[in-house]
């Protein structure tokens, strides 16, 4: 063989342009099966991009669901950060929001600064909580975390089931599933006239504060250590036990304060569907974004205009799901592209 | 029917796709490459058994399309983490991403329709006389007696025959089984393939039996439990039909507590399958602490042929 392609193990950093070309090439990809389908992908992607950033109706509505992705992401990277594959952020922020809404269903008449203070502190800590029954289990019995948060993202999906069928449904809802409405000491405020809230700013100080952790603190060192090297690291006398409960702590109360976020600034109420698989969606925003604090908010504001744009193609017949199937295919463009990179074509046997 | 009969029956229903997707995960991970694609590979086999079975009313060429499209994706799987060394974690999640996505897209047009069949089942009536057996043995379906077929077909591939010897080594130790002249990379092409095609099966078997229709996201994390079962049955395909049938009844009790008026919501009784999955996990992470679990010694890890370790 004249030509072979030879793997080049030193090549560890990608070059800038890959996720870039991992977009593209997914959107190609599912070009070929929207065509298939019968359809123009021109016209497809056309309305997706006008319908999501196209109006100031649709950036808003882009950056609205920019936010509990920026906030999931966030959290997802940290942890990423020493491989700890948390996949658990759906389940994660279904309990924040649930723990919000027990604040609004148990203490109905605090004052509005209360309100919220309590419902941000129980929408954290349910989800750190539910960050912790994944990293108890890794560190101290060696349980793979992906199955376990995994599975608590199905068992917070069925408790949410469980309380807006059940004790908190709103009884004034005509039968509907949900809790009754907040009111507007329990929401967080919004930008004039649109649906853009608060919770926008608490997603960019969190970006500032993973930022400035990550890169001037012994935390950040250390978890930087451990993700270059776990052995090196262990030598080097870094509890990563601890470490793994960390990051899983604060992974876990990024995407309750996001779920918070949702029932508090979004849907004002608890209902079925408050995420349309946010956490899931981060788990590509922060791979996408090479876990780099401003990377999350380029990555976050894309898939957030996806998730839109997935939204507006219902118009021409088309389901969302498309917007579902774009991120599976960057997502393997992406992994492929890091590992394509590393490869050379040499001259010679 | 009494009561035992009745649950040994709807564990095998509900245990036969959770085996079949084991199964595959078994040959996957005994070649050393790790499946946490299952949950979309099924949703993949799944959807394309109900488009083509709708389209065809041909049963047998909507289970050799769902067979082959995952096929398909086993082989892109492969090309990602054998050729392509990439994070074998990664991978699994995108095809598991890509499964839910993709198979959304394409059921929505199906959604909800019923399927123009079931599976055959084999009526055995000779066996119809004995009180028990008869009653679960009689009267089962095709892709059933196909998983007993494969529990027992794989126990001796593997653990009896030159093939799984060589199955087994590059599972275990891929660089000695280069030495020994065994064609790694091919091997986990293959088996990869293999163990897709099955777990597509078990997508299919989904929706062949109790409520023949796709909806979107059926599988409700059927898959992610298999990747578990994959561990519970250390690798090993005989245990993988007892650990499949003990998840079939856990999945099963809740449908029947409730059938059975009990007073617990069903909310918590469809919470129990998962909620065990951690907690059985745990409980033989805690057990074999000090013990080798049966993990293929080199799974996860990419074979590079000039790379010392």
């Amino acid at each position: 063989m004249p030509w072979r392609l030879e793997y080049d193990s030193s090549r560890i950093r990608t070059p800038w342009w890959t996720p870039i070309v991992s977009v593209a090439l997914a959107l190609v990809l599912c070009a070929i099966f929207i065509y298939a389908n019968g359809m123009s992908p021109v016209t497809v992607y056309s309305k997706m991009f006008k319908g999501a950033f196209g109006t100031s109706y649709g950036i808003t509505e882009t950056l609205v669901k920019a936010i509990p992705l920026l906030l999931c992401g966030l959290g997802i990277a940290v942890a990423y950060r020493i491989s700890v594959w948390n996949i658990g952020a759906e389940g994660q922020l279904t309990v924040g929001a649930m723990a919000a809404t027990a604040v609004t269903v148990y203490f109905p008449n605090l004052p509005g600064f209360w309100s919220i203070l309590l419902m941000l502190i129980f929408g954290v800590a349910a989800g750190a909580f539910w960050g912790l029954l994944t990293a108890i289990p890794k560190t101290h019995f060696g349980v793979n975390e992906l199955i376990t948060s995994l599975m608590l993202n199905y068992v917070a999906l069925l408790a949410l089931d469980y309380v807006v069928f059940g004790p908190w449904k709103d009884p004034n809802g005509f039968n509907m599933p949900g809790s009754p409405v907040f009111t507007d000491a329990q929401s967080l405020p919004v930008l004039g006239g649109t649906r853009l809230h608060i919770g926008l700013i608490f997603a960019l100080v969190a970006v500032v504060i993973y930022y400035l952790m990550i890169r001037f603190t012994r935390w950040g060192y250390e978890l930087r250590l451990i993700g270059a090297n776990p052995t090196a690291a262990r030598y080097a006398g870094i509890h990563i036990k601890r470490h793994i409960i960390i990051v899983m702590l604060i992974s876990g109360g990024l995407a309750g304060l996001a779920g918070m976020a949702e029932v508090s600034g979004v849907s004002h109420k608890l209902m079925q569907g408050i995420s349309p698989g946010y956490g899931y969606t981060a788990i590509i925003v922060a791979w996408l974004a090479k876990l780099n604090p401003l990377g999350l908010v380029v990555t976050s504001v894309l898939f957030g205009g996806l998730i839109v744009g997935g939204f507006s193609v219902q118009t021409i017949g088309l389901p969302s799901s498309i917007s579902e199937m774009l991120q599976g295919a960057i997502l393997f463009f992406l992994i492929a592209g890091d590992m394509v990179t590393r490869f050379r074509i040499r001259r010679g046997a | 029917m009494d009561f035992v009969t009745q649950l040994l029956i709807a564990a095998i229903t509900a245990g036969t796709p959770l085996l079949l997707a084991t199964l595959g995960g078994i040959l996957n991970e005994r070649a050393g490459i790790i499946q946490l694609g299952s949950e979309g590979l099924m949703l993949m086999g799944a959807v394309t058994t109900c488009i083509v079975f709708i389209r065809t009313e041909n049963l047998g060429v909507a289970l050799l399309a769902s067979v082959g499209v995952t096929a398909v994706l086993g082989l892109v799987h492969s090309f990602l983490c054998i050729t392509l060394r990439a994070n074998q974690t990664m991978a699994g999640l995108a095809m598991t991403l890509f499964g839910s996505g993709f198979s959304a897209y394409l059921g929505k047009s199906i959604s909800g329709n019923p399927l123009p069949g079931i599976l055959p089942r084999l009526q055995l009536d000779f066996l119809k006389p004995v009180p028990v057996i008869g009653d679960i043995f009689g009267n089962l379906d095709v892709l059933t007696w196909l998983s007993f077929v494969l529990v027992i077909v794989l126990h001796l591939l593997i653990h009896r025959t030159s093939w799984g010897l060589h199955l087994r080594a590059v599972g275990d130790s891929p660089a000695t089984a280069d030495v020994m002249g065994v064609h790694v990379r091919l091997i986990r092409y293959g088996y990869v393939t293999v163990g897709a095609m099955l777990i597509g099966l078990a997508g299919a078997d989904m929706v062949l039996t109790v409520a023949p229709t796709w909806n979107e996201g059926l599988t409700a994390g059927r898959g992610w439990i298999a990747v578990g079962l994959v561990i519970f049955a250390r690798w090993n395909p005989v245990r993988a039909l007892l650990c499949a049938y003990f998840f079939g009844v856990l999945d099963s009790l809740g449908f029947r507590m409730q059938l059975l008026g009990s007073a617990i919501p069903p909310y918590f009784l469809k919470m129990i399958p998962y909620v065990v999955t951690i907690l059985v996990l745990m409980y033989l992470g805690y057990r074999n602490r000090n013990k080798p679990s049966g993990t293929p010694e080199s799974l996860g890890v990419p074979y590079i042929r000039e790379q010392r370790f």
